[in-house]
């Protein structure tokens, strides 16, 4: 059994182990071992894989090529294999998969309700994010993708606050959509190569050496990068991440927009543009628009929303637009951007929603025209808050920033199928965003944290749920008109909540915004280490584009 | 150890003080994070000096510039193969100056804030971010390419950002912070874009075999290389890509239209606004000019728009000036001012005709000190009085001698008056524009230097003449010695900087000759600030607003347009508010909650109606059953019975 498969082994066998524990007490600690040794075991791996490909970097590195395979028959006769392997890109997605995890564990110290239940969906999940960024069999990668996608549905279903049911439905049904899609497509690629050369198989590596008519390209490509961009939440097809987020449960959310959406952008590269590149070449521009579309929709959105949870779904799908713009450059740096604005984008997500659960946790409201001067009682989170925000406004010394340049260089520098001024007018035009988050950003956290703490009134309680959207007059807060308007919703107070009495941050809580913050300001300091990482793995999809 | 060898050391020390103050020290003591700070960039001051020393003491051989050294940098990321981005030191004259200025600067308002946030909320936290302000602002100076400035542009931003936001719960404080911020990233839009837009042409000219040994694309090397830059301009987008970036610039020196932060942004605490509104950061966009002047100088177009903008906001702002009544505004507008200056010396200067350059950066360089004179000065009145409002005060002449003293010199020197340092400086700026025949930024240059003296010496008057106007203006005293030190230095530079021979250090294109006074600009020069100062005596030395009633209400309407800023703040709110979040965000959240997601939830309604209908056809009744297979069977013998025939 390879290193690799234990990567997939150890988040399941932490899965029995919750299930097992006869103690309710104890099954955090179990899950946060596990996740603690899978944290370990990705450093083992990543030493491992930067000693093989890391000393040399470029078109020449180990990484270029596959490195740790692990490759056996499951279904001989249907050409199905258990094919496991890693590259640079993927290694990325599994370093901050083993943070998202490790970190989401602690952020969830205090669920109450069906704990084991809770851990071990939570856990089952992770299995299959970590099987998906793993396998280079397209039917395994299937699997482990629906392993992953699927037990959301009960995490937000069961776990969730708000109109649960409805998110839980919304997502998993949308997801399932997407996947059909994916599944059709993949089938295509499957027998039109198994036709044409005899041999039928799912073996990622055999269907890239396999040339796929152009015209065939030219119809699965989107057929496959919506499927995948739905999860990546691709306008319009991105409403199931605001409900979703908002509905989820702290954990849920940080595992979802940090580690789930992911794959959609994983997937979207790793598949559709690797295997069809002509079909690629025939859309990209398409969906440079549309991506476009998403990163300024996702801000302008975010700047009306009343609830942080709805604010943070909305700057993510602007992020993670980002990420398929910078796909469909087609070109190196707009490919390494997005990788890069993966991860980034991951950890900041995690770090956001971990952040809104503390606070949530101390406030009992998630509306930000309710909270003020929390900075006053609560300087840990604000700072950390702040950090976040900054890091996603694209603040240099943060990832965000290198993979924003990165996707924004990409997009400028253009690719040669494309016309380069609709290549530019966009990228000038996703360019924007940074001025838009500017503004949500600090608005919203203005609000949350600064200024005066609204006055406490006894009996003051109103109900906390379903109220987002509905404070229409609290629209003239915030940013210009400060004088004394903060003053004015004192009597909405926070539910009962009096905000001057709040504690700061407690030890776990210190320990799980520092882990992340940690990982998005070392890459942003020191960007090259994983910008080499991602390189290498760049080219191969890059040689298959000329 | 040689500091020529080893300048990382200066940005690094602030850096280290940032990192030290802000993780361990400042959660244990807030006294020790202020001492801690000041020592660091004491040290660092110490180091800027050596290496000022080192660098100068080189030999140079005649002729204008001295070279560039680049005695470090690192490969820091690497966009793909041809386009790098090295962090680095670079040390040329501009940026051994900028050293000089920033470090002193930050020096004192370091050791200034030990006293004046004395008991302070917050203590800590507030050298924290003066050693982050102080670190990011030394990265940009130092910069070997746009990508690093770029980089550290953003970061004194965001210390800008913290500092000015430093009352976080103080409303005043916190809108103010956000509206810098966001201004300021508007303008750096513009940047990035110009920035992509030079590193794309820039990569390809380098693909076409120019400037290949003049560094990356990015680099300032390769974009004051000669051929690179004609290269540029036969594919017709060096002018375009410098407005771009001149854009970033205007934002950060506050350039007309995106100045409307730079008043805000007193709401910082007074240390604060005199070290980054008015020595060193926003002087950022001055300089950035100035960095790539060989190019701006290819580009006549993009340097008549730093002309321009720079005259109007000088003027703009200085007309503003004379009718605000907070004091930090006064001197927040007249920063506005002298900053469009310096810009405008920049813009009508050229290879050929390099005087506007040097005189920009001299003016810069005395600016710093004298500008930093009168904040600091001001803080120490407004420690003492509790107010900003010229017209509560009156009468600290003799309550306050030192800080009195100081002040006016500083009042004096930025109106121009022999022997201090703003004569000479505004008086190389003007004798370019003679030079170079630019008549309209002469005359302009002078009416400007004119209004300058006339409200500086307005808010003078104002706070130190008369008898007191408040209760707190009456019970004020001198401040504490910490406080003063700081004082008595920067008036000592702002007696002596003047004379520094500044074109000997710092100079662009060919050698200036070495000439004294300019008589046909200084008599008139002079002359101006003397009027200007005589107005001001006559109107404000008695500190009664009944003598300069008269004079407003002749002004009438103009005067409440003026003192309303020309209602700029009110445009940009109605742009923001009414035009961008009603008419924008506001319809795009609801688009997406009614129209996108409601297709969401239409799907989801047809698949269930549809459903529920077929469930219709289930009624379990056999009859019902035996019609439909009868309806059925008919329908499919018809069409078979079609197909068959």
């Amino acid at each position: 059994m390879g290193i690799l498969s234990w990567l997939v082994i150890v988040p399941f066998l932490t899965t029995v182990a919750v299930i097992a524990t006869p103690n309710p007490k104890q099954i955090r600690w179990v899950a946060l071992f596990g996740t603690g040794i899978q944290l370990i075991l990705t450093a083992v791996v990543a030493m491992k894989f930067w000693a093989l490909a890391g000393a040399e970097t470029g078109e020449h590195s180990m990484a270029t090529h596959l490195c740790m395979v692990e490759q056996f028959d499951w279904f001989k006769s249907l050409g199905i294999q258990y094919f496991l392997g890693i590259d640079g890109i993927s290694m990325s997605m599994v370093m901050l998969t083993s943070v998202i995890i490790f970190t989401g564990v602690l952020a969830s110290w205090n669920v109450e309700n069906r704990t084991r239940e809770f851990f071990a969906l939570l856990l089952v999940l992770v299995t299959g994010v970590f099987g998906v960024f793993l396998s280079f069999d397209l039917f395994l990668f299937f699997t482990f993708y629906e392993v992953a996608v699927l037990p959301m549905y009960l995490l937000i279903g069961i776990w969730g606050t708000g109109p649960k049911e409805y998110s839980a439905m919304k997502l998993t049904l949308m997801l399932m959509a997407g996947s059909a899609f994916i599944l059709v497509g993949f089938l295509a690629l499957y027998h039109t190569a198994g036709q044409s050369t005899g041999v039928y198989s799912f073996d990622l590596t055999k269907m890239a050496a396999f040339q796929y008519p152009t015209e065939m390209q030219a119809w699965v490509f989107p057929m496959i990068f919506l499927g995948f961009g739905v999860l990546g939440a691709i306008y319009p097809f991105h409403t199931w991440s605001p409900d979703g987020h908002a509905s989820a449960p702290t954990a849920v959310s940080m595992l979802h927009a940090g580690v789930l959406m992911k794959l959609g952008g994983y997937g979207a590269l790793r598949i559709a543009v690797y295997l069809l590149p002509e079909g690629a070449k025939e859309w990209a521009l398409f969906f440079m628009g549309l991506t476009t579309i998403n990163i300024l929709y996702g801000a302008f959105g975010a700047i009306r929303q009343k609830d942080l949870k709805y604010f943070t779904a909305y700057s993510s799908v602007s992020h993670c637009g980002v990420v398929l713009f910078g796909i469909a450059t087609l070109n190196m740096m707009g490919l390494k951007g997005a990788v890069l604005q993966m991860f980034s984008h991951g950890i900041m997500t995690g770090l956001f929603f971990a952040l809104i659960g503390m606070v949530y946790g101390r406030t009992h409201t998630r509306i930000i025209p309710d909270m003020g001067g929390l900075a006053k009682v609560m300087p840990w989170l604000a700072v950390c808050f702040y950090i976040a925000g900054l890091a996603s406004l694209g603040l240099p010394g943060f990832s965000g920033f290198v993979a924003e340049s990165h996707v924004f260089m990409g997009g400028f520098f253009g690719n040669a199928w494309h016309s380069s001024t609709a290549t530019r007018t966009l990228t000038i035009l996703a360019a924007m965003s940074i001025v838009v988050t500017a503004v949500y950003v600090l608005r919203g956290l203005g609000t949350v944290f600064l200024g005066p703490i609204p006055a406490y009134h006894e009996g003051s309680h109103h109900d906390a749920q379903g109220t987002h959207g509905t404070h229409g007059t609290h629209g003239a807060h915030g940013a210009h008109g400060a004088h004394g308007a903060h003053g004015a919703h004192g009597a909405h107070g926070a539910h009962g909540v009096n905000l001057a009495k709040l504690t700061d941050a407690t030890f776990t809580e210190k320990l799980t915004t520092g882990i992340l913050i940690a990982c998005l300001a070392l890459v942003g300091v020191f960007p090259q280490f994983m910008i080499n990482l991602i390189e290498s793995s760049i080219y191969p999809i890059l040689n298959r584009l000329h | 150890m040689s500091i020529i060898e080893n300048p990382w050391i200066i940005p690094a020390l602030p850096l280290f003080s940032f990192l030290i103050v802000g993780l361990f020290i400042r959660p244990v003591s807030g006294k020790l994070a202020g001492i801690f700070g000041t020592l660091s960039i004491f040290c660092a001051m110490v180091a800027a000096y050596t290496l000022a020393w080192q660098y100068f003491s080189l030999d140079h051989h005649g002729g204008g510039a001295r070279s560039a050294l680049l005695p470090f940098s690192f490969e820091w990321l690497r966009f793909m193969k041809g386009m790098t981005v090295n962090f680095g030191v670079m040390v040329d004259s501009i940026s051994v100056m900028m050293l000089t200025v920033v470090t002193t600067v930050s020096f004192l308002v370091h050791l200034y804030s030990t006293s004046y946030m004395h008991g302070e909320d917050g203590y800590g936290r507030y050298f924290t971010y003066l050693s982050l302000f102080t670190f990011s602002m030394l990265g940009l100076v130092v910069a070997p390419n746009i990508f690093q400035m770029y980089v550290f542009w953003e970061l004194v931003g965001v210390s800008s950002f913290l500092l000015i936001g430093f009352y976080y719960q103080k409303p005043a404080a916190v809108s103010a912070s956000k509206k810098a911020f966001i201004v300021t990233r508007f303008a750096d839009l513009g940047f990035l874009i110009g920035i992509l837009v030079l590193a794309y042409f820039g990569y390809q000219v380098q693909l076409g075999g120019v400037g290949v040994n003049a560094g990356q694309a990015v680099d300032f090397t390769f974009l004051s290389n000669p051929e690179v830059l004609t290269k540029l301009n036969e594919m017709g987008v060096l002018t375009l890509a410098l407005i771009l970036v001149y854009a970033g610039a205007a934002g950060k020196s506050a350039m007309f239209p995106l100045h409307i932060w730079l008043p805000d942004a007193m709401e910082g605490p007074t240390p604060v606004s005199a070290l980054i509104h008015a020595a060193t950061m926003v002087v950022a966009g001055v300089y950035l000019v100035a960095r790539l002047f060989p190019a701006f100088s290819a580009a006549p177009n993009a340097l008549e728009v730093v002309a321009v903008v720079g005259l109007f906001t000088s003027a703009f702002a200085a007309i503003i000036a004379c009718t605000q009544d907070d004091i930090k505004r006064v001197l927040a507008f007249s920063t506005l001012s002298q900053l469009g200056y310096m810009m405008f010396s920049l813009g009508i200067a050229t290879m050929e005709e390099p005087l506007g350059y040097t005189a920009a950066m001299f003016h810069l360089y005395t600016h710093a000190f004298f500008k930093a004179l009168l904040f600091l000065g001001a803080g120490a009145v407004i420690h003492s009085v509790h107010t900003n409002d010229v017209w509560k005060m009156g009468g600290l002449k003799s309550k306050m001698p030192i800080t009195h003293f100081t002040f006016l010199i500083a009042v004096l020197a930025i109106a121009g008056i022999w022997p201090l340092a703003g004569f000479f400086s505004k008086d190389e700026i003007l004798s370019a524009a003679l030079e170079s025949h630019r008549y309209f930024h002469f005359y302009g240059g002078l009416v400007i230097a004119g209004l300058t003296a006339f409200y500086m010496a307005r808010i003078y008057f104002l706070t130190f003449w008369g008898k007191a106007r408040s209760d707190n203006a009456s019970h004020a005293h001198e401040a504490s010695a910490v406080i003063l030190i700081p004082l008595v230095i920067l008036s000592v530079l702002s007696c002596t900087t003047g004379w520094i021979p500044f074109a000997h250090f710092v100079a662009i294109g060919r050698e200036l000759p070495h000439t004294g006074i300019n008589m046909a600009v200084a008599i008139p020069g002079t002359l101006v600030a003397v009027i200007g100062l005589l107005a001001s005596f006559f109107l404000y030395r008695t500190g009664d607003a009944k003598t300069v009633d008269g004079l407003v209400s002749g002004f009438g309407g103009l005067y409440r347009v003026i003192k309303k800023k020309f209602y700029f703040d009110e445009i940009y709110l109605f742009v923001t508010h009414k035009i961008i979040f009603r008419f924008v965000a506001t319809p795009v959240a609801w688009f997406d909650r009614n129209v996108v997601d409601g297709g969401v939830n239409l799907s989801g309604w047809t698949t269930r109606k549809a459903g529920y209908f077929l469930t219709l056809m289930q009624t379990g009744q056999l009859q019902t059953y035996g019609v439909w297979f009868v309806l059925g069977a008919v329908v499919v013998s018809t069409l078979f019975w079609m197909t068959v025939n």
